[in-house]
């Protein structure tokens, strides 16, 4: 066990801390994609590397729907061994996103609640959380706010933009927005645009939400909590992420410690016991109206609507974005055709674009599962990436 | 950056890297490890891009920093824009193609010009099993039996001419060679070539086609 931690902290990224830059403060708002104008917008994020002098080793790493800028490492205040960071096995010294050559940044998404501007945050107009009058926030303001924070830290161009889901509806919009500024794409388990089944299991989320009683049309904060319309969310979520297969191979039809059924509506069955878990494990976490934000969010991302970069012009060879396109077989979330059709529209536009399913039965979220075969494609695919 | 194959690739591709001008956009179709891919760009700086069913093998191409996909070459062909590349290369792999004519005739919209290889069935080894023993015939190149043979189409180097010249192809060079499977050396067959080479390799373009 003390080896195993050993081994653990050799590989880490070791402590990292939480900062915040807060920039859009009134007069002076963010003017959001509807219009609507938000500020002062805070945004929580993390980074681990060492910038390089000519400030052109930077990864930037772009979260899931419910994940924090906790990318890597552990805080300070948590013990040895404690559970670190949501993609601990691909960041680090020597892994696939190497914390010994790359500066990684890593910021939670507008409208989340780990830490930046949210529906749970302090409306300063009225001194109490915005709960609904927060505005609606697209994957395109998310970028603008990812975009201030370089602005802050004084960087103007990226090695690579990385991210799975969510993120990769974040890195895709990167490359939209701010084309010569990406010298590489990883777009992962993600789509261009939500299918109607994705919208589909989103708006049943939603409903679970808004219609406990709780909710209160979202101003429930310092009272009681929709935890049961959150919990149900989650529980539904979390058979997208899964696949057929995952399930199957994880519980099948096996009872949870009993030997018959209850006849009763108990968890008889380990899936029914692990999703309650879930869906009791995320409310503690996770805020209800956050929820309802970044899934719409999700379902109006359409790139298609907004069309690819062009390929570069003649001598400007040196500034088109490298893109590697991920997909696994079993998400049936994002399922590989939708990667598929990505792809196209990339190789229609002239970009550089290489593309790799990787067969794996753990669903959409196979990306967040140690995985050699993920590590390896990205470290070899940015090792050969020379220019920022 | 790319990490350059082996000093000796197979036979064949060496032969088909010869004729490709530095600086080119090359296709490889079926780019398996990405061998060729990785000797062009570490040796003649080319802009490369490889289509690999296999996932494994697509996997290691893109992580020795390759520009691979993960696909049916007979379909992600559809989706580059016309003249897209200057070489599109289909080494060993027409003898496994189920619509070979309409193949061909998206590899030369998105390429100036296709480089063609294939094993060649009329040679003697084959024509000799076939005359004494009467069996289908196996040899280094086609070792399969007819039972579980990934090839479903036998072609000879003859066969290929008055193939491409039947679907309005212009055969710019023809290279007869003599060499074995993932061998390094091996020679250029000159004289009696349908009968001597084990394979042949052609670079065609479309008759229509400006230039020469």
């Amino acid at each position: 066990m003390a080896a195993a931690i050993d081994q653990q902290e050799k590989t880490s990224v070791g402590i990292v801390e939480k900062q915040y830059c807060t920039f859009a403060a009134p007069p002076d708002e963010m003017v959001l994609e509807s219009g609507a104008k938000l500020g002062p917008v805070s945004i929580a994020y993390e980074t681990c590397g060492r910038l390089s002098p000519a400030k052109d080793n930077v990864v930037l790493v772009a979260h899931a729907f419910s994940g924090d800028s906790h990318v890597a490492g552990r805080y300070a205040e948590e013990q040895e061994g404690a559970k670190s960071g949501w993609w601990d096995f691909m960041v680090g010294p020597g892994k696939g996103i190497d914390t010994d050559r790359y500066f990684i940044v890593c910021a939670n998404i507008l409208g989340s609640c780990m830490g930046s501007t949210g529906p749970s945050s302090i409306n300063p107009e009225s001194g109490r959380p915005y709960g609904l009058d927060f505005p609606m926030v697209t994957i395109g303001d998310m970028v603008e706010t990812q975009k201030m924070l370089l602005d802050h830290l004084g960087i103007d161009r990226l090695l690579a933009v990385v991210g799975g889901s969510v993120g990769g509806m974040q890195v895709l919009e990167w490359c939209h927005r701010y084309p010569r500024m990406v010298a590489s794409a990883i777009p992962i388990a993600t789509t261009m645009r939500h299918s109607a089944l994705a919208i589909a299991f989103n708006e049943i989320a939603r409903q679970a939400i808004m219609a406990d009683p709780h909710w209160q049309r979202g101003d429930y904060y310092g009272t009681d909590r929709p935890d049961l319309g959150l919990a149900l969310a989650r529980m539904i979520g979390h058979v997208t992420y899964l696949s057929d297969e995952a399930m199957h191979r994880k519980f099948g039809r096996r009872l949870q410690d009993k030997s018959d059924f209850s006849f009763g509506f108990d968890a008889d069955f380990q899936v029914e016991s692990y999703l309650r878990h879930q869906g009791s494990k995320f409310v503690r976490r996770f805020d209800a109206n956050s929820l309802l934000y970044i899934t719409r969010a999700a379902d109006y991302f359409d790139l298609t609507k907004q069309g690819m970069p062009a390929a570069a012009l003649p001598g400007e060879a040196d500034n088109t974005t490298k893109y590697l396109v991920i997909s696994y077989s079993s998400d049936w979330l994002y399922p590989t055709y939708q990667a598929r059709e990505l792809v196209r529209r990339l190789k229609r536009c002239g970009q550089d674009v290489s593309f790799c399913e990787i067969e794996a039965d753990c669903g959409h979220d196979a990306f967040l599962i140690p995985d050699e075969r993920l590590a390896n494609l990205i470290g070899g695919f940015l090792n050969g990436i020379t220019r920022a | 950056m790319v990490s350059p194959g082996p000093e000796n690739i197979r036979f064949d591709l060496q032969v088909i890297a010869s004729l490709i001008e530095p600086g080119s956009r090359v296709l490889d179709l079926g780019c398996g490890n990405g061998e060729l891919l990785a000797w062009l760009t570490a040796n003649k700086g080319i802009a490369g891009t490889g289509i690999e069913q296999d996932k494994d093998k697509a996997a290691r191409c893109i992580a020795r920093g390759l520009s691979v996909l993960q696909g049916d070459l007979n379909t992600e062909v559809d989706d580059y824009p016309d003249r897209c590349f200057d070489y599109v290369i289909l080494s060993q792999t027409l003898q496994q193609v189920f619509e070979p004519a309409r193949l061909l005739c998206s590899l030369s919209r998105i390429g100036r010009r296709v480089i063609v290889s294939f094993p060649n069935f009329s040679h003697y080894s084959i024509r000799l099993q076939l005359l004494l023993k009467g069996l289908a015939p196996k040899n280094d190149q086609l070792p399969y039996s007819w039972y579980d043979t990934p090839n479903i189409r036998v072609i000879t180097l003859a066969d290929f001419r008055l193939f491409a010249r039947d679907v309005g192809y212009r055969i710019v060079r023809e290279i007869a060679i003599n060499t074995t499977t993932a061998s390094s050396s091996g020679t250029i067959v000159r004289y009696l070539t349908n009968c001597r080479a084990t394979y042949g390799i052609f670079i065609i373009e479309k008759k229509s086609a400006e230039g020469e």
